[in-house]
């Protein structure tokens, strides 16, 4: 098993308030073909860590401290010009919002095909044969190259998204909450999508998510956030049947289960100290 | 039997939407497609349905904020949808909703004593000594404090909003309250906690809910009975014990078995 990403005491802070740890000390790693879950709730640093990679950080927010170890190259000591070689190309990334991903005035297929012609400088028939195929291996009629991104439906979107992101076979792929618009079916059909997808190219799968129920289906390797740090991570059997952490346990009290067993608990904030619990 | 607090008989509502190109088209969309449904004074019914399935038009057409095209909507043997403006205004005392967004629907420029109390001041319940005392319960009922009052909305977390909406909606004393989507844009442990105030103030204030929700985990926990919608059409309901175990429709098959996390189902019970 090769380790394909290892991140090493990332931080991140505003660069207004360098004291403010937003991301504090995070550290995992992420092998080839393999799927790792960060989970947390809004505020818990998941979508900047994931930003962080990438070095997409806004410019009000820096990395202070970590090492970003992707393919034996830390990331995170290499400048602008050398990330854009590596961001669409080695790394993949899709985002929530398909609508607001996709720019409305160009046709999806152009969309598509950009990166290709970017990093493989394909043309021609050559790119346009690829995206054709791009197209079919996520369930679009090869037909709608030359749709718009608001003729296709939000699960169609979604696809096209995640055509763009696979293009040029990245090693890794992060996908930041890619279902949470969707509906329960459509998402079932991304999420069983992105799986295949992985298992084909090799990919290794950086998931960022909420939702504990996603989490089941597709993670190997959970990491579960809270205030900016890790408090818990292992594989997905481990964090899920037998979590460590008291905020792990009380965050999987407040998941509702479909057979409606469980007694749904308010969270407990207890082992936290009094001045950190909120209110 | 009398225990039906709010029924509603075939309604029909349909929408005109701009089609094509540039919107020169005409699609006619039915987005509530003959939908009769009952509810049991004191029970949860949830209807449940994907985005475009009409579950947000029934939530407003129920309360007659929008018009139907036909149909009739009995609350205590009286037909809403054939009130006067006057009489219904009446009657929305005792109907009220939770909407889904607590960051858009409470006015950014009206305080929460203002927000909370503006239904009683509307129908003039009590003295205004009576109606500061109630905002004041009722805020202490949901978890805020009477100092809350003099605060605006842009103050408060999304889960104290949603707070904030609760005691709009339920200083007036309702009976039926509809609830669109109350949770869905919550953290989840903000969920629970909301889940668990909505049932213990059902309980207490013996409300009847119609809950319009996407999320069937949740429906799973808060409902009594569930109503599935596709296409404006309301295609099965039952209780919702029984319509998990066994659902009758392929659609409603397919909807449950999407359901993330059943590869784990029995995610631990602490």
């Amino acid at each position: 098993m090769s380790e394909l990403l290892k991140i090493e005491g990332l931080t991140v802070t505003p660069v207004a308030a360098p004291a403010k740890l937003l991301v504090n000390d995070v550290s995992f790693s992420l092998a080839s073909g393999k799927t790792t879950c960060i989970v947390g709730e809004s505020g818990s640093g998941k979508s900047l860590t994931a930003l962080s990679i990438m070095g997409l950080l806004s410019k009000q927010l820096q990395r202070t401290q970590g090492r970003v170890i992707f393919q034996g190259q830390d990331l995170a000591a290499l400048d602008n010009e050398q990330l854009r070689q590596i961001r669409g190309r080695k790394i993949g990334m899709i985002f929530q919002e398909p609508m607001t991903s996709l720019n409305p005035v160009l046709k999806v297929g152009y969309q598509i095909g950009e990166s290709l012609a970017v990093h493989l400088g394909l043309k021609g028939q050559a790119l346009h044969s690829r995206v054709a195929q791009l197209l079919e291996q996520v369930g679009i009629p090869p037909s709608r190259t030359n749709s718009y991104p608001d003729e296709l439906s939000g699960g169609q979107r979604q696809r096209v998204m995640i055509a763009m992101s696979i293009a040029c076979e990245p090693a890794m792929l992060i996908a930041d909450e890619p279902t949470t618009a969707l509906d329960v079916t459509v998402q079932a059909q991304i999420l069983q999508l992105l799986d295949e997808l992985r298992c084909r190219l090799d990919m290794g799968m950086l998931f960022i998510t909420h939702d504990f129920g996603v989490v089941a289906d597709i993670a190997d390797d959970v990491v579960v956030m809270f205030r900016g740090q890790i408090v818990e991570s292992g594989p997905v059997d481990q964090v899920l049947h037998n979590p460590q952490h008291p905020y792990t346990r009380a965050l999987l009290a407040c998941v509702p289960d479909t057979e409606g067993k469980k007694p749904l608990r308010p969270i407990d904030y207890s082992w936290l100290n009094e001045e950190e619990a909120p209110a | 039997m009398s225990d039906i607090i709010l029924s509603a008989r075939h309604l029909h509502k349909t929408y005109r939407q701009r089609s094509g190109r540039f919107g020169f088209g005409n699609t006619i969309i039915k987005a509530l497609d003959d939908v009769s449904i009952d509810l049991r004074a004191g029970s949860t019914l949830a209807v449940v349905g994907e985005s475009g399935s009409g579950k947000s038009t029934l939530a407003r057409c129920l309360l007659q904020l929008q018009p139907l095209d036909s149909g009739e909507i009995l609350f205590q043997g009286r037909d809403l949808a054939k009130m006067s403006a006057k009489a219904l205004r009446h009657e929305r005392r005792h109907l009220q909703m939770i909407f889904q967004d607590p960051f858009a629907s409470l006015n950014p420029r009206m305080k929460v004593g203002e927000i909370v109390g503006e239904g009683l001041l509307i129908h003039r319940l009590g003295s205004l000594e009576q109606q500061r005392a109630k905002v004041v319960s009722m805020l202490k009922r949901v978890g805020l404090e009477e100092s809350d009052m003099q605060k605006y909305p842009h103050e408060f977390s999304g889960g104290q909003r949603q707070r904030i909406g609760i005691a709009r909606a339920l200083v007036l004393e309702p009976k039926v309250v509809v609830c669109d989507e109350p949770v869905s844009a919550l953290d989840v442990s903000i969920q629970a906690q909301i889940l668990l105030l909505l049932k213990e103030l059902q309980q207490e204030m013996s409300l009847s809910y119609i809950f319009i929700s996407h999320d069937l985990r949740v429906v799973r926990h808060i409902a009594d009975e569930v109503a599935v919608m596709h296409n404006g059409r309301l295609i099965e309901q039952g209780r919702v014990g029984e319509v998990y175990a066994a659902p009758r429709e392929q659609y409603t098959q397919n909807l449950l078995k999407s359901i993330p996390g059943r590869k784990h189902a029995a995610v631990q019970h602490v």
